[in-house]
């Protein structure tokens, strides 16, 4: 299916404010595909890492209405296996945070069941509320 | 050998058994863990954002304790701070990195801590039990074994935190060795395993269980089929998704069968003959006791 896209100075804006959070070069990002086949949670995301750094080179801000960047759990197999030593887990970083600094919050305390919450150790509640919350 | 010694929240709680086996066994090689006085939370996760700041001085303000403790004579010498916990490891090792790297942003935090009697220099050095164990030499951990594990086949599961990104990585981030080295020197026998640093879905074990599942299905029956007997982490994130998300993994993969999954100086402690008040193999949530009788091994 072709997607026509429409670049305008929205997309710049959005590109520039992905680039300066976190801190990487994403323009040199060549889409080879290493980082896709490298993530052993690709098979969970809409849409591939390579796919993400695509998107926000082109700036398009729609890149975060899919599932992708919150299933992302940072582990850096993209990281040292990038052959441009660019850093997917700071790109997919800096989109949670320009979603969360809308007042945003992935997760609710009240809606994890009662059972878990009595399981789960604090090192994951913790991990998981900084990660995930505003 | 005292050395300042970081637990992190979890080793005071549901991994107390790490802690305690750690500790105890350290001590039988000379190495004296010395807490941290007024320790705080490191956050788990490391901050990724360039322009989060606020987040790296839970982590700093530690490493001004360890100065602090040089200070006041409690260790001599020693800006190591030695952490169990890969998170901890990990996060406190990265926020180091940056302070070291980025000067203004020390200037930041330390302007942000003024009411701390020390500012933080970036001198403190954040590294891992095993790398210690290595410095020191593996032959010293082999000399301490009264109880052969030689039986055991062992998988070591490095996970994310120990190996990438590989500026803080303790080995190879791709071929990694020093948990297997550390497994032979306990007199057990390591197998060699297709996905030792593959993710176990870390914090996502929160909201995303099903992912959780998969992911420790694929490792733990990877490990399996590798011959491993048992498998050891260095981490309580990992240890809670491959340890007690079994029960989910065998509700999903009935016919998925279990494994024990440990932490490593809970066999050392054993390998150190020391008691099952030590070891804590009670602490876990597969039971290991009966693989070790099988195997003729007394706990």
């Amino acid at each position: 299916m072709i997607k026509k896209i429409k670049i305008t100075s929205h997309n710049q804006t959005f590109y520039e404010k992905v680039k300066t959070i976190s801190g990487e070069d994403i323009a040199v990002c060549d889409r080879c595909g290493v980082c896709t086949g490298s993530c052993p949670l690709t098979i969970e995301m809409e849409i591939s890492p390579s796919n993400i750094m695509k998107m926000v080179q082109l700036g398009q801000e729609d890149v975060m209405d899919y599932n992708s960047m919150w299933v992302c759990s940072t582990c850096n197999y993209c990281t040292a296996r990038c052959p441009r030593g660019l850093d997917v887990s700071k790109v997919t970083e800096a989109l949670r945070q320009i979603r969360l600094r809308t007042s945003f919050d992935k997760i609710q305390i009240d809606k994890i069941p009662k059972e878990e919450l009595k399981d789960l150790p604090q090192i994951a509640l913790v991990g998981a509320f900084r990660r995930l919350t505003s | 050998m005292k050395i300042p010694y970081y637990p992190g929240c979890t080793l005071k709680s549901t991994a107390k058994h790490f802690e305690d086996s750690a500790i105890e066994s350290a001590k039988k090689i000379g190495i004296e863990f010395v807490e941290l006085p007024r320790w705080n939370c490191c956050g788990v996760v490391a901050p990724l954002a360039t322009d989060d700041i606020m987040r790296h001085v839970a982590p700093v303000r530690n490493m001004i304790r360890v100065l602090e403790m040089n200070r006041d004579g409690l260790v001599k010498d020693e800006k190591r701070l030695l952490t169990l916990c890969s998170m901890c490891y990990s996060t406190l090792k990265r926020s180091n990195l940056r302070v070291n790297e980025l000067i203004d942003d020390l200037d930041v935090l330390n302007d942000f801590m003024y009411k701390e009697e020390m500012n933080y220099d970036g001198s403190v050095k954040i590294v891992h039990f095993l790398e210690v164990l290595k410095e020191m030499g593996f032959d010293k951990v082999k000399d301490k074994v009264v109880k052969s594990l030689e039986n055991l086949n062992v998988a070591a599961y490095y996970g994310c935190k120990l190996l990438r990104p590989k500026e803080i990585g303790i080995d190879n981030s791709e071929v990694p060795i020093i948990f297997e080295d550390f497994i032979s020197a306990i007199s057990a026998n390591p197998v060699d395993w297709h996905n030792k640093s593959k993710c176990c879905g870390s914090f996502l074990t929160v909201d995303n269980k099903e992912v959780v599942v998969d992911l420790g299905y694929d490792i733990l029956t990877d490990a399996q089929k590798s011959g491993a007997d048992i498998i050891v982490t260095s981490c309580p994130l990992c240890a809670y998704n491959l340890d007690n998300r079994q029960k989910n993994i065998k509700e999903k993969y009935p016919e998925f069968k279990e494994i024990p999954v440990v932490y490593f100086t809970q066999l050392m402690a054993l390998a150190f003959g020391f008691p099952k008040e030590i070891t804590g193999f009670d602490g876990n949530y597969i039971n290991s006791v009966k693989l070790f009788k099988s195997k003729n091994i007394k706990v």
